[in-house]
């Protein structure tokens, strides 16, 4: 008689143990290398906390009192100078009564971006969108109709730094997947120039790049023909910006098998086609790690504007305490302020990375 | 041969790969409509390269091969021409996984065909039909069994309605249990009449349906016959050799 196969009936995994304190002895004290590290991580925190905790809050100045921070120097933290010279920090050298508009502005495109970033969103009326905010962005910023004018060296401050960062990403990430494409073409002029491009600017520091956008370029234009020093500048950091984007999303190209071009050419596709419905997809969704990277290292890179007289966050941050005598020595507290600041942008753009990192690879595995 | 006009034509076609690496030599072959012809040889033979060929995913560089009255040579117009003719299906399946079953079956009709989206998505879906797997349209590659994902693959490649269907060893990749349900299907598109060029090994399936097996080494086409006389009465002591290797267990 043959034998007869008896599939046996899957059944769940065995129950973990749970509980605070199994999960407590998991995390903390599983051997004794893990032990060791608890206790020294304790032990660290007992000797810096205290000495911080009083530094920051117990001894600590809140009133904007140049007197009360002066006697409490070397003490306690002067979180007065933040009261004080708030306004300074975040708007720069812009007219102090009309700080509502890069308010305004600034939460626009602040707005903008945050709708840009959710995929369901991406449909034809958001380009609508940004063509009706950028207007009204430079309208507010830089008045006219209505708006008293205010030239681009007096913009400073997070509406600066926003916009800086706003603009080089959005015009750098288009041209650096063009970049690296060039890159990869079978023509051997486009190849070359990319590869030229990209080898160049790599070659360079951005402060570099920003003086010659600053000083060198309006050099070779008649004079009073040269483009305002706010667009150089921001032509001079999406130029940097794309060549190291371009080589992230090269990365990700070279991860793409050559058997999907394959796949889609016998199809029927063109190279455009191929290119924008099959590689990049694929390409872009490897690399977003990569890509927000490269974001992320834009939006802290705008602090350089500084050396070219554009004052962003901490160009005014720096500005605001220098000019006054009495709020000079609490630079470590404004320091700490404007850290804040591009730690909760940072942090943002980190977030949203991870979380456009599992959206795109939805259906990609099991 | 007959009367008719030959849909794929091979003249002295030469192919080199870098410098030195003569991968076809001196090809000629003609191919009528609704000719299913299968290609075996050992493994380097240029069987694979022969049939890229037909749709310029390898170029050649000396002779003319004319597809459907096309032929192909630089022009970028002409070539996706004759790709909107030639279906081809690959060892790999090759199927684009960040896309559903579904979307990889109407992604060419709508922007290659240029086709209403609604038109397209039945005709994807009589395609999936054919193949059986209507029921997984919604699934994403990689969520099916590879004989699942080869069967979407030829219906994928069935979309534009080609005249001529290329497979490239298609079994080859596939665990034992599959590969009969992968033949199945190409077995019955057989029957329907299409064009067929097939680099495989499954002599049970050249046999079942090839009006013609052809046989390659180093480049050349050694022998071409009727199954029948293919394999029981090989001429050449190359394909005797051949023939011996893989029918001899």
């Amino acid at each position: 008689m043959a034998a007869v196969f008896h599939p046996i009936a899957p059944r769940p995994a065995p129950a973990r143990t749970r509980g605070p304190m199994a999960r407590i002895r998991a995390n903390l004290f599983a051997d004794w290398m893990s032990t060791l590290a608890t206790v020294a991580m304790l032990a660290l925190a007992a000797w810096v906390l205290p000495a911080l905790i009083e530094w920051a809050i117990v001894k600590a100045v809140f009133r904007p009192d140049a007197n009360a921070c002066q006697a409490a120097r070397g003490e306690g933290a002067c979180w007065g100078v933040i009261a004080e010279k708030w306004r300074f920090i975040i708007f720069g050298r812009y007219p102090f009564e009309q700080q509502w508009r890069p308010e305004v502005a600034t939460v626009l495109l602040l707005g903008l971006v945050t709708v840009s970033c959710i995929r369901s969103f991406w449909k034809p009326w958001l380009g609508i969108l940004w063509a009706a905010v950028i207007p009204a962005f430079f309208w507010l910023m830089g008045g006219g109709f209505g708006l008293s004018r205010v030239p681009t060296d007096l913009w400073g401050g997070l509406p600066l730094t926003v916009m800086l960062a706003t603009f080089s990403i959005v015009f750098a990430f288009p041209l650096s997947i063009l970049v690296a494409l060039g890159r990869r073409s079978s023509l051997p002029a486009i190849r070359t120039l990319c590869v030229f491009y990209v080898e160049l600017i790599r070659g360079v520091p951005l402060i570099s790049v920003l003086f010659m956008a600053s000083f060198l370029f309006p050099l070779f234009l008649p004079v009073g023909q040269s483009p305002d020093v706010l667009l150089r500048v921001l032509v001079g950091i999406t130029l940097f910006a794309a060549a190291y984007l371009a080589e992230t999303v090269r990365g990700g190209l070279q991860a793409i098998p050559n058997g999907q071009v394959e796949a889609a050419r016998s199809l029927g596709l063109t190279y455009s086609q191929t290119q924008r419905k099959i590689v990049l997809p694929q390409a872009l969704a490897i690399v977003v790690p990569g890509i927000m990277n490269s974001f992320i290292a834009i939006f802290k890179d705008t602090s350089l504007v500084t050396i070219v007289s554009l004052y962003e966050l901490t160009g005014a941050m720096s500005l605001a305490l220098n000019s006054d005598a009495n709020w000079r020595p609490f630079k470590i507290e404004g320091y700490i302020f404007i850290a804040l600041v591009y730690f909760a942008f940072c942090f943002a753009m980190s977030r949203y990375s991870l979380w456009i990192e599992r959206r795109v690879s939805v259906g990609k595995n099991r | 041969m007959s009367q008719t006009q030959p849909i794929i034509t091979f003249e002295k076609v030469n192919k080199w790969y870098g410098d030195d690496f003569h991968v076809l030599r001196d090809i000629d072959l003609l191919v009528t409509p609704g000719e299913r012809i299968v290609i075996c040889g050992p493994s380097g033979s240029g069987k694979s390269t022969l049939i890229r060929c037909v749709n310029r995913l390898e170029e050649h560089q000396e002779g003319r091969i004319i597809v459907d009255g096309t032929e192909l040579a630089d022009d970028v117009k002409a070539i996706e021409t004759v790709r909107r003719e030639v279906g081809m299906v690959f060892q790999q399946f090759n199927l684009f996984p960040h896309l559903t079953v579904l979307e990889n079956l109407t992604l060419a009709p709508t922007w290659v065909g240029r086709m209403p989206k609604k038109e397209a998505e039945e005709r994807a879906m009589e395609q999936l039909k054919r193949v059986r797997i209507a029921e997984q349209a919604k699934k994403f590659p990689l969520q099916l069994s590879g004989g699942q994902q080869q069967r979407v693959a030829i219906a994928r490649a069935l979309c534009l309605k080609p005249k001529i269907m290329l497979f490239d060893e298609p079994t080859s990749a596939l665990d034992p249990e599959m590969i009969k349900e992968v033949l199945d299907v190409m077995v019955e598109l057989a029957n329907q009449g299409i064009t067929m060029l097939c680099v495989t090994h499954e002599m049970a399936f050249a046999k079942a349906v090839a009006n013609r097996v052809i046989f390659m080494d180093q480049g050349q086409i050694v022998e071409e016959n009727n199954p029948h006389d293919f394999f029981d009465h090989p001429k050449n002591e190359r394909t005797k050799d051949f023939l011996s290797k893989i029918l001899g267990h």
